[in-house]
């Protein structure tokens, strides 16, 4: 296997062919902020908060969608970056209905701590209160897409890991949402299995048990169940 | 109430401060000249922001105190209704002789404003202590440092909910 050499924040660093500029931060313990990334699950790239520089480009990019190319310049953290990734984490918590001290994921919510992770105290932007609903029609759980940062976490999950492929996204721009099927009520769904993992992957209070509040999100199971199934480790 | 947390240091502050003006002591108009107020609850009736320009007008150094004042929080969750009267409605059933103010509202029991705002949407906010409720370590912390006269950097202490 052929080894790429870059520099990531003047460190000269190796990376593995085919890995991403965040794979190789990961590796030598550089720290880039990430939300929708998810470690056992494809690529997304839609929260944008792994942006990083990369020299000789103006445009700033994914770390997460971006290949490590040999020679490469990174720079994962800067102010110009600090100022749009805490702009981001504004943006999503205005965008819906994210009321931290009411909601059930409150303290197990990994917007929350991006948030306090930037020092964020206040919201810049206007709350846009969109009027928004709540499925319960599940026996077991509730999609609550007033605190959906539409990270597609639950969509990747369900398609890749558990093969069912329940949940998709409808429409686009603010009017996106999270649907079970074909826009029908989760509790109806002939697709979905009622295995959780959706639940477990959310990032805040989006996806929760019933009854449950502070819901214990356990995102790392997926990697667990991808070494299970390709490697036969089965550690936990 | 989580003021009163503070416990033993309040002392130390009332050594340190005038108190001129608070919803349980008896002084009928807010005072010109306040070095600090501390502003708790968002605007959800036109009397919160009458009075919000005056403190602001008054006031060297306003407080956004707790996550109503800051963003609106539990107050601001009837703003997705928009139109308070289903939200009355909601509250204390359809029947209108049992919404006081609603149909005549005045100086008691002003009328509310459409949508819930934070403070910053209508005046000038010097600092944002979060919180739901702020913890006593940090509105000590920020009191004691504008008392001193220090200018804050709150960010290390960010919160949310």
């Amino acid at each position: 296997m052929s080894v790429t050499t870059l520099t990531i924040n003047g460190r000269l660093v190796s990376a593995a062919e085919g890995a991403s500029i965040l794979d190789v931060a990961r590796e030598h313990d550089i720290h880039i902020p990430t939300l929708c990334h998810l470690d056992g699950l494809s690529e997304h790239g839609a929260c944008r908060l792994c942006l990083v520089e990369v020299a000789g480009s103006s445009k700033l990019q994914a770390a997460c969608m971006t290949k490590a190319v040999e020679g490469m310049v990174v720079t994962t953290d800067s102010e110009r970056l600090r100022t749009y990734r805490r702009q981001i984490v504004e943006l999503l918590l205005a965008e819906r209905n994210h009321v931290c001290s009411v909601c059930v994921a409150n303290r197990a919510c990994e917007l929350q701590d991006l948030a306090v992770s930037m020092g964020l105290h206040h919201v810049r932007y206007e709350p846009q209160a969109p009027q928004l609903a709540m499925d319960a029609s599940h026996p077991r759980w509730i999609i609550d897409h007033n605190r959906c940062v539409l990270c597609t976490r639950c969509v990747r999950v369900c398609d890749e890991i558990e093969g069912a492929h329940t949940w998709d996204v409808m429409g686009r721009g603010r009017q996106t949402l999270v649907i079970s099927d074909m826009n029908e009520p989760w509790g109806d769904s002939a697709s979905c299995t009622s295995c959780g993992k959706c639940v477990r992957v959310c990032p805040t209070g989006a996806l929760f048990e019933k009854g449950a509040v502070a819901t214990n999100k356990d995102p790392h199971f997926v990697t667990y169940l991808r070494m299970a199934r390709e490697q036969k480790l089965w550690n936990r | 109430m989580s003021l009163l947390d503070m416990d033993e240091r309040l002392l130390d502050l009332a050594s340190l401060i005038d108190l001129v003006y608070s919803p349980i002591m008896d002084v009928k108009e807010f005072p010109e000249g306040v070095d600090i107020t501390l502003v708790e609850g968002a605007v959800a009736n036109e009397d919160n922001a009458r009075m919000l320009r005056l403190v602001r007008e008054r006031t060297d150094v306003l407080v956004a105190f707790g996550d109503c004042a800051v963003a609106g929080n539990v107050t601001a969750l009837r703003n997705p209704i928009a139109n308070p009267l289903p939200v009355l409605q909601r509250s204390y059933g359809p029947d209108p002789s049992r919404m006081p103010g609603l149909h005549t509202p005045d100086a008691e029991v002003p009328p509310l404003v459409t949508k819930v705002e934070n403070l910053r949407a209508l005046v000038r906010v010097d600092y944002y202590l979060p919180g739901c409720p702020p913890s006593a370590d940090l509105i000590f912390f920020v009191l004691s440092e504008l008392v001193a006269g220090r200018t804050l950097n709150l960010q290390s202490r960010a919160t949310l909910g």
